[in-house]
């Protein structure tokens, strides 16, 4: 059998047409609106009486370029530090998700604890935890004690445990418990369970938060400069010092946004993909 | 109190009032702070000099007064650096020792406007803008250096050359000259730590996170006299960077500057300045010179 050919009727194509016509203006309207704001903007900004002064402390090419090798030498103090934080901070709070979601009474003191580290935790500010941590307990002097970076990482890892504990206990709980009985009713015990009906969907459902946390984390990882190692940030300010010019920290703020783009872009397509699933289902 | 008789007293007292009255004004009238640099010049002698009591030099110092800059809190020993300088200073203007009397004025009264009781004030003043404003300064006496301290049992204690430090771990406070030092004068195999501040700094020295620490000397004196006593200077750097300077204050537009300056440049000129850092700050104090 030969299909026939689609010919569309009349009044699809005067529809065809309308739509785009419509498209080919509300591209114009928005291009000419985006133009308009752009100079506007760019107007505001390099017309205002102090832009001059403005342009060569904060954006001076030279200094940006004799800046750059420092602050990329503590780019990648924070990269490294960052990744190992994400990873130690996710299994953190993964398990202090799952001991505050356990029941029973048996595990009182447990849930106890568990729910005293991340109210601790996450309402101690990370300079103070980093303070004790890396300037107050090299004090102890005890043997085979561990280089300030890794210190200042831990510091980092107990501080955002704290919050991915949380955003993974609420994924854990928005599980409906007719999952959990299902699975309980198939014959699965607790720890099958949580591995195979409830972490899956609870993780999937609070990715975002989980991964927005772990860009806050990207940015905070610098702090561990306050002990005495060199990040982006801090050298950046050494480049400053030298120059009272400020452009070594635009040129940290851009490195650390464009750090950023692949971490976002990841959060964006996991949501993405996770909205697009629950709409199939 | 002046201590000579009869038309002398008179004398003495006309001066005072005169100068207090002359003073007065002077803290509104900014116009006037041209004065001594005018009247200065040819006048710099002891007979011509209006100090505070004809013929006698009122040197003020802080109560305590520390070492290395003076010895024991006895300033009349001329023993110290600073009290050295004051004495080379009065000798240039033609003071005995015997002509100089000490006066004991806190360091936040000095720098603050007001009336004086002291002819000049030697108590490790940096010369800044701000307090340019409310004192007079004379010319520097003193460029302070940059001083590495360690623990006294740690690995750099007692090391005597700039080498010598190269494999040391060293901290100091972001965005200070004492920073500078470590990058451009010791340059060192491991990246240098760095602080917020020296506090943070001095904690990680304590806790043994460095070798050794760098801050200006007088700092450093401090540091290593009375907060962290078990800490010693391993010695001073190289100048680098714009030092701070100390200069003696004076009271605001006092008639005394130009020659006070004077006095200053010519002791730095001819070494003498030069001699009792080496012998104050380097020998009796323990800041050798590293190179």
């Amino acid at each position: 059998m030969t299909a026939l050919a689609y010919v569309p009727s009349e009044a699809q194509r005067r529809r065809a047409a309308y739509r785009r016509r419509q498209t080919i203006t509300s591209v114009l309207v928005a291009a000419a609106s985006t133009a308009a704001l752009g100079t506007l903007l760019v107007v505001a900004v390099t017309g205002a009486p102090g832009w001059d002064r403005v342009r060569e402390s904060f954006a001076d090419p030279a200094i940006a370029r004799d800046a750059l090798p420092a602050v990329l030498t503590g780019l990648w103090l924070n990269l490294r530090l960052l990744v190992c934080c994400a990873a130690g901070a996710l299994l953190l709070g993964l398990v202090i998700a799952l001991l505050r979601t356990l029941r029973g009474p048996v595990f009182f003191p447990v849930r106890v604890l568990a729910t005293g580290y991340t109210y601790t935790f996450r309402g101690l500010p990370l300079i103070i935890v980093l303070y004790l941590l890396t300037l107050g307990v090299p004090g102890l002097r005890l043997q085979g004690m561990p280089s300030v970076l890794v210190l200042g990482g831990l510091a980092l890892v107990l501080t955002y445990g704290g919050y991915l504990a949380e955003v993974i206990r609420a994924g854990i709980e928005s599980v409906h418990p007719s999952q959990l009985a299902a699975a309980r009713s198939l014959g699965l015990n607790y720890r099958q369970t949580m591995r195979h009906v409830v972490l899956p969907q609870a993780v999937r459902r609070v990715a975002p938060p989980l991964l927005n946390d772990v860009v806050a984390l990207q940015k905070d990882v610098g702090l561990v400069s306050l002990a005495g190692p060199i990040d982006a940030v801090r050298a950046a300010q050494i480049a400053t010092a030298e120059t009272f010019n400020y452009t070594p920290y635009v040129l940290a703020g851009v490195l650390f946004v464009l750090l950023a783009i692949p971490l976002i872009a990841v959060t964006d397509a996991v949501t993405l993909r996770a909205a697009r699933r629950q709409g199939r289902g | 109190m002046p201590r000579s008789s009869g038309p002398l007293t008179l004398t003495a007292l006309c001066a005072v009032l005169v100068s207090v009255a002359a003073c007065a004004p002077q803290d509104d009238a900014p116009t006037d702070t041209a004065t001594p640099a005018a009247t200065a010049g040819p006048a710099c002698s002891k007979d011509k000099l209006p100090t505070r009591t004809a013929g006698k030099l009122t040197v003020a110092t802080d109560e305590p007064a520390y070492a290395p800059w003076f010895t024991d809190n006895k300033p009349e020993s001329g023993e110290g650096f600073e009290a050295a300088v004051a004495y080379a200073v009065a000798g240039k203007l033609g003071y005995a020792p015997g002509d100089v009397t000490w006066a004991r004025v806190k360091f936040d009264t000095a720098v603050a406007p007001g009336p004086k009781n002291f002819d000049f004030d030697i108590n490790q003043f940096s010369i800044t803008e701000e307090r340019k404003r409310a004192v007079d300064f004379s010319s520097p006496y003193h460029l302070v250096r940059q001083a590495v301290i360690a623990p006294k049992s740690g690995k750099i204690a007692g090391k005597k050359s700039l080498a010598d430090l190269r494999g040391a771990k060293l901290g100091a406070q972001v965005g200070t000259t004492s920073y500078q030092a470590i990058t451009q004068v010791i340059k060192p195999k491991t990246k240098p730590q760095v602080y917020n501040s020296n506090d943070d700094a001095k904690k990680a020295l304590q806790n043994g996170q460095i070798d050794g620490l760098v801050v200006d000397l007088p700092t450093a004196f401090y540091i290593t006299g009375a907060e962290l006593t078990d800490t010693t200077i391993v010695g001073q750097l190289p100048q680098v960077g714009a030092p701070e300077a100390f200069g003696l204050l004076l009271d605001r537009g006092s008639p005394l500057t130009a020659c006070v300056s004077g006095a200053v440049d010519q002791l730095r000129g001819d070494g003498t300045i030069k001699k009792l850092e080496q012998k104050w700050l380097a020998q009796v104090a323990g800041a050798t010179e590293l190179t």
